[in-house]
């Protein structure tokens, strides 16, 4: 075994090892923000996957979408929401964790079983590398052009609809004459009146 | 264009001379340049650090710190050395894991980025055909450790500043991203090394820059707020947030804060030298001046003379741009959250597109100027 393949198992190992065990911590983990920082540190691990296929462009892209823009959106969300509710327990919780992990057992070996089963027709091509740029452009303006415009009409569909929803103004349609009704209003404090006037204050 | 000197090659060279197995002779050297440029990255901070105190020394008409060591230059170890000798506190409340590991989130991405920096034709760590892609990759990274050490510190100042610091980060990042997809439509790859190649030859008007003023603009004002320097330092903004997500730190993790804004401004200056200010090549081109006199490129000690001098030219080039960042530091007010997003996404961003469209259409009608 050559050093670059002994690094390569190694590094395989490692980066698989922390791929499951981020998952499984994204999943079964209570506190969501643990959650949400072992997902990053999960796509951190597949763009380490990446980089071992020689695949150093979709790596990089990987790390700039999900963990740079995807996990940092859902952090975002986590923390600005700040929905403090304190966790009820349910009678007879492990029934339904017991029928999920059963769900879970199932679908992984069925997958499992299928992968195994499948006489994979392994590529003998080398792999682009360094010139996969050139490939995956070429590829986007020819045979998956349609594919990628649909998506990037997706992707302005969204953008404008986050828009219309950040800039969601109420307009109560009342004439200017009559008073504004009480549902339009929020809860507000009464508030007390302190120091109006002049040298009635406490303490002075 | 010649292939300058091949240390790599020599080294492994003179090790299997010396009976060692090729294979072997290769493993050695790979943490050389790795060594080499870490070390280089972490006396930068010193540099740097001693720069900002006599500027603002200057700029406050001070005289900045003189007695350790001369001229001051040990005032930077003397602020290490105390950083490691603190006690290292982590508050009662805060949760502990996350609050140890969002400094390192931080610091790890910049120095990564190193990985990219060419100093020379041949001098740099790895030449990755992804090359800068993967610096503008790495630097999304850090806002997951702003907000990790942001939520961890159990503070709402600290919470806040990391939110800052992430906005920010993300919305400069695209303005960013488009002026360097410009600098790459004109030089038809992403490698840092093609990148330079592309602006070399006339000397210092081959440069970026001429080409590419507004994109030098957009990316210098985007790689300060990337930083954090003043007009844009929001996230750690003192009169509002006390010091934003570093104000529960102490020790060597706020060192570690500090490290890495000093690394990454360096770092930013770099780049910025590399992508527009024609990188290691000098104003005037070292090639034309030898074939002027009748001197083979390929002469061993022109090489080395050609190769320290573009080491040099990167750093004088880096260290002037990090002189205006320091001098703007301790000029400039800093603005307020909803003028530098304003700023951000209704001014940059959308000239930041114009100017790529510019670019494309500049390359279409003068291949020549503009990168066939």
């Amino acid at each position: 075994m050559t050093l670059a393949e002994g690094v390569q198992l190694v590094a395989f190992g490692i980066l698989t090892a922390m791929t499951l065990g981020g998952a499984l911590g994204v999943v079964l983990l209570d506190n969501i923000v643990y959650s949400a920082f072992l997902l990053g540190g999960v796509f951190t691990s597949m763009a380490g996957l990446y980089i071992l296929l020689n695949a150093g462009f979709v790596a990089a892209a990987q790390v700039l979408v999900y963990v740079g823009a995807v996990n940092v959106l859902i952090l975002f969300g986590i923390m600005l929401v700040n929905k403090e509710q304190e966790f009820t327990p349910i009678k007879q919780a492990w029934v339904g964790k017991v029928a999920t992990g059963g769900v879970c057992v199932g679908l992984f070996a069925l997958l499992t079983a299928s992968v195994l089963n499948t006489p994979w027709a392994i590529s003998a091509e080398v792999p682009t590398g360094e010139m996969a740029t050139v490939v995956i452009g070429i590829h986007f303006f020819t045979d998956y052009l349609l594919p990628f415009e649909l998506a990037s009409v997706l992707l302005l569909i969204a953008l404008i609809g986050a828009i219309v929803l950040a800039r969601r103004e109420f307009i109560p349609d009342v004439a200017p004459g009559e008073p504004a009704s009480e549902a339009l209003q929020l809860p507000e404090r009464p508030r007390e009146l302190v120091s109006s006037v002049p040298g009635s204050e406490p303490g002075r | 264009m010649n292939q300058g000197i091949d240390l790599q090659g020599s080294f492994v060279n003179a090790l299997v001379d010396l009976g060692i197995s090729p294979g072997a002779a290769s493993a050695l050297w790979l943490p050389l340049p790795m060594v080499v440029i870490l070390i280089g990255a972490t006396v930068s901070i010193f540099v740097t650090v001693w720069l900002e105190r006599k500027i603002s020394a200057a700029a406050q008409q001070r005289i900045g710190p003189e007695f350790a060591g001369p001229l001051g230059t040990l005032q930077a170890a003397a602020d290490g050395i105390k950083l490691i000798f603190k006690e290292d506190i982590t508050p009662a409340k805060a949760d502990p894991i996350l609050f140890t590991l969002g400094p390192a989130i931080v610091v790890i991405p910049v120095f990564l980025s190193y990985l990219i920096v060419p100093f020379g034709q041949n001098l740099v760590i790895t030449d990755l055909g992804v090359g800068i892609f993967l610096w503008i990759a790495l630097s999304s990274i850090a806002p997951i450790g702003l907000l990790m050490s942001g939520y961890s510190s159990n503070n709402k100042y600290s919470l806040l500043g990391g939110l800052r610091a992430a906005a920010q980060s993300i919305s400069y990042e695209i303005p960013m991203a488009l002026a360097v997809l410009a600098v790459v439509l004109m030089s038809n790859s992403l490698s840092t090394i093609d990148i330079v190649n592309q602006q070399s030859g006339y000397g210092i008007l081959g440069w970026n820059i001429w080409r590419q003023p507004a994109g030098f603009l957009i990316f210098w004002i985007a790689a300060l707020a990337e930083c954090e320097r003043l007009p844009f330092d929001l996230p750690e903004a003192e009169e509002e947030l006390v010091a934003g997500y570093q104000t529960e730190y102490t020790g060597m993790k706020f060192g570690l804060f500090y490290v890495g804004s000093y690394v990454n401004l360096v770092l930013s200056a770099l780049i910025v030298s590399i992508l527009y200010l024609g990188g290691w090549e000098s104003p005037i081109s070292v090639s034309w001046l030898a074939s002027l006199i009748g001197v083979s490129e390929t002469t061993p000690w022109l090489q080395v003379i050609t190769a320290s001098l573009g080491i040099m030219m990167t750093l004088f080039k880096a260290y002037a741009l990090v002189f205006i960042a320091v001098l703007l530091r301790w000029t400039m007010p800093r603005i307020r959250i909803d003028q530098l997003l304003d700023f951000g996404w209704k001014f940059l961003l959308p000239v930041a597109l114009v100017n790529l469209l510019l670019t494309a259409a500049l390359k279409l009608a003068f291949p020549v100027a503009f990168g066939g």
